[in-house]
């Protein structure tokens, strides 16, 4: 075993024992911890790999920033996964019966697999050769410019979700007083107060 | 990547440019009130596109490597596409803003749904096939929802948005397993390498794509969220879902088994004629109990993708053309169906039940007149034009020596002819009692009457789409 079989077990280990926890554990919270091990140990199974740009995004965008943004929201939600569960314990027996059948059935599939003539050379025919360009620009060739159409395509789903989410969720309500900082800043202080001469019994 | 890259999607940036910088206006500008501008402006602009498309390209080329395909086949689709999504976008307007739903980006939503579905059927490449089936799909999704303070939307949004993703699940695996198998993602590069002697991963591949397919255009065994959609979205909505996604999605699987599987076409025949045999039935049986038009016009579309499965199954340039008109002619029957369905109204609330149509052809008989046009035509009985669909469809599967499955279409016409007499039987025959009463603006009846029109006069020459399909269908089918 070299050393390189060391540290991919270092990794990999952790990342599936993680992720396990992930899925087993009854408290949110302490799964979104997990979850952040299993971020974790597969940047440094891209490392590994030669891909330190994705590594290092992994650990940016996903440990930094999507897993910080579950754990406000596992925090903010109050949904009783308890009463969720023991809905979906009474469809357990179908549905691992048709699991398990599903599951055969692809062994099958798997186990008699073939790939085309020529399929890993064309798979390989893609991607730039990475001793001859480093792979921050290597990522930049494909994504910018060979696959230019899919990456504003995918800009444009999330621009759908994002209107989405906002048509759905945003509530204007008119029952409640807002603050506007405008209006109070121009104020006029002349016309703020009056003073009126009030003469004794008669009021204003 | 050149500029003739560009120029070929330009239909496509066109429109996702404008709905951006419509969503700009909305935002920045007026809000709700900019609703009724901004719906005409997308109609007009969709039309125009239609026309661009329609008149302007010739041949076939592609961009982008392969991966966006423009060709006659394409083209055709689109304009059906454009068309009937500026169609139901004018039809649905004046409901929404009567019913308090003229959100301005419901139009904007439409608009990115519709880019989605020319991306589709312009697809060359696995990951532009997904691409543009998400972007299709995740605009549906919301607007299904789109009155979203009623249990029945949301909770169809949530129905349409959970199964959809679940096929998608479907789809992506089965597009791993051929990328396994034939090492590219482009349908040219696995139409070289897929050939005789399939193996089994592929196979699966195959099947599992098909189904995340199936459920896009609503056939059976993949049919169950229908009716529940169709039914709790906004109508104007439902008349959506019923046009313009269904023949970006059929479009979509003429694609992908001619340009990637043309090769195995034995593999995913029987597929498609299982699928169409399921949806056939299902679509005429289960649709004979339903009281609600909306739930029973979602019964009758799973029907209807069941034909036009029909035409794809027989595998042949014939089949692809009957295919094509089929979804031309059933888009126009139901713009004409949804513009009635629409307009029924009781004391000012949008009813849908059938019961409350009883007698309607004593209150408005040209009305009653048109829809009776068109439920005998999306039936399919003689002089109109939704028998030659059929037609065309069967006599595709006859010389593809599918006799069997052509006697299967017919069995199934025949029983669900009986829910489309139904209804104009309570029109014209119903007990007496206080019919529904149809309270429409001039664009929906303009589409009532024409289409109507259409389904009549179209029997002529079918205004000249045959060749036009059979050239579309000639460049996908080599």
């Amino acid at each position: 075993m070299s050393v390189a079989d060391v540290a991919f077990y270092c990794f990999a280990v952790p990342a599936v024992f993680a992720a396990l926890m992930v899925v087993t554990q009854r408290n949110m919270v302490h799964a979104v911890l997990w979850l952040i091990l299993v971020f974790l140990s597969s940047a440094g199974m891209f490392v590994l790999l030669g891909a330190e740009f994705v590594a290092m995004l992994l650990v940016i965008v996903y440990v930094g920033a999507v897993a910080v943004l579950f754990l406000f929201v596992v925090m903010m939600l109050d949904v009783d996964f308890e009463a969720l569960k023991s809905e979906m314990v009474r469809y357990v027996p179908v549905a691992a019966l048709i699991g398990i059948v599903i599951l055969l059935q692809l062994s099958m599939g798997i186990g008699a697999w073939v790939t085309a003539e020529g399929a890993p050379a064309m798979r390989q025919a893609v991607t730039p050769d990475p001793s001859q360009i480093e792979n921050s620009r290597a990522l930049g060739l494909l994504i910018y410019d060979k696959y230019l159409y899919l990456f504003q395509t995918a800009g444009l789903i999330l621009l759908v979700a994002m209107v989405g989410a906002i048509l759905l969720t945003l509530r204007e309500r008119r029952d409640v007083k807002r603050q506007n900082v405008l209006a109070q800043m121009w104020r006029d202080p002349a016309k703020a107060m009056e003073l009126k001469d009030v003469k004794p019994g008669q009021g204003l | 990547m050149t500029s003739a890259d560009f120029s070929t999607v330009l239909p496509e940036m066109v429109l996702a440019i404008s709905a951006m910088l419509g969503l700009m206006a909305g935002v920045y500008g007026g809000k709700d009130r900019l609703t009724p501008v901004m719906t005409w402006v997308f109609a007009g602009l969709m039309l125009f596109l239609a026309l661009w498309i329609g008149f302007g390209g010739s041949g076939a080329r592609t961009a982008f490597g392969g991966m966006f395909i423009e060709d006659p086949f394409a083209r055709f689709a689109k304009v059906t596409i454009l068309a009937s999504a500026a169609a139901v976008l004018l039809l649905g307007q004046e409901y929404m803003q009567r019913r308090d739903l003229g959100r301005f980006e419901f139009p904007i939503l439409v608009a990115l749904s519709v880019t989605g579905m020319m991306m589709m059927v312009s697809a060359g490449d696995l990951i532009a096939l997904y691409m543009g089936l998400e972007l299709q799909s995740l605009a549906l999704y919301v607007v299904a929802s789109l009155r979203r303070d009623s249990v029945k939307s949301t909770e169809a949004g949530m129905k349409y948005f959970v199964l959809g993703a679940l096929s998608s699940g479907l789809l992506l695996y089965g597009a791993s397993l051929v990328y396994g198998f034939a090492g590219t993602t482009l349908f040219s590069g696995i139409l070289a390498t897929v050939n005789e002697g399939v193996p089994l991963g592929l196979l699966f591949g195959l099947v599992f794509m098909l189904s995340g397919l199936a459920f896009k255009v609503s056939a059976a065994p993949f049919h169950m969220w229908t009716p529940d959609v169709y039914e709790g979205s906004p109508t104007p909505v439902t008349a959506f879902f019923s046009t313009a996604p269904k023949v970006a999605a059929i479009a979509l699987i003429a694609r992908t088994v001619h340009d990637a599987f043309g090769g195995i076409p034995m593999d995913w025949r029987q597929v498609l004629a299982a699928l169409a045999v399921a949806s056939m039935f299902l679509g005429s049986v289960a649709a004979i109990g339903q009281r609600d038009i909306k739930r029973l016009m979602a019964y009758s579309s799973i029907g209807h993708m069941g034909y036009a499965l029909v035409g794809l199954a027989a595998g042949t340039a014939a089949g692809v053309q009957a295919m094509l008109l089929y979804m031309a002619i059933y888009v126009t029957m139901n713009v004409g169906t949804f513009a009635f369905i629409l307009s029924m109204e009781k004391d000012g609330r949008p009813v849908t039940s059938i019961d409350s149509l009883n007698m309607f052809a004593k209150r408005e008989p040209l009305k009653a007149l048109a829809v009776l046009v068109l439920m005998f035509s999306l039936a399919g009985v003689p002089p109109f034009i939704g028998f030659f669909a059929k037609f065309y469809i069967l006599k595709a599967a006859v010389s593809a020596g599918m006799a069997w499955l052509a006697v299967l279409t017919v069995l199934a016409a025949v029983i669900g002819a009986y829910y489309y007499m139904r209804i104009v039987y309570y029109m014209y025959f119903g007990k007496d009692g206080e019919p529904v009463e149809s309270r429409m603006g001039g664009v929906q009846w303009t589409m009532l009457m024409a289409a109507a029109a259409i389904n009549v006069l179209g029997v002529i020459n079918m205004f000249g789409l045959e060749p036009l399909a059979a050239l579309a269908a000639e460049t996908l089918v080599r």
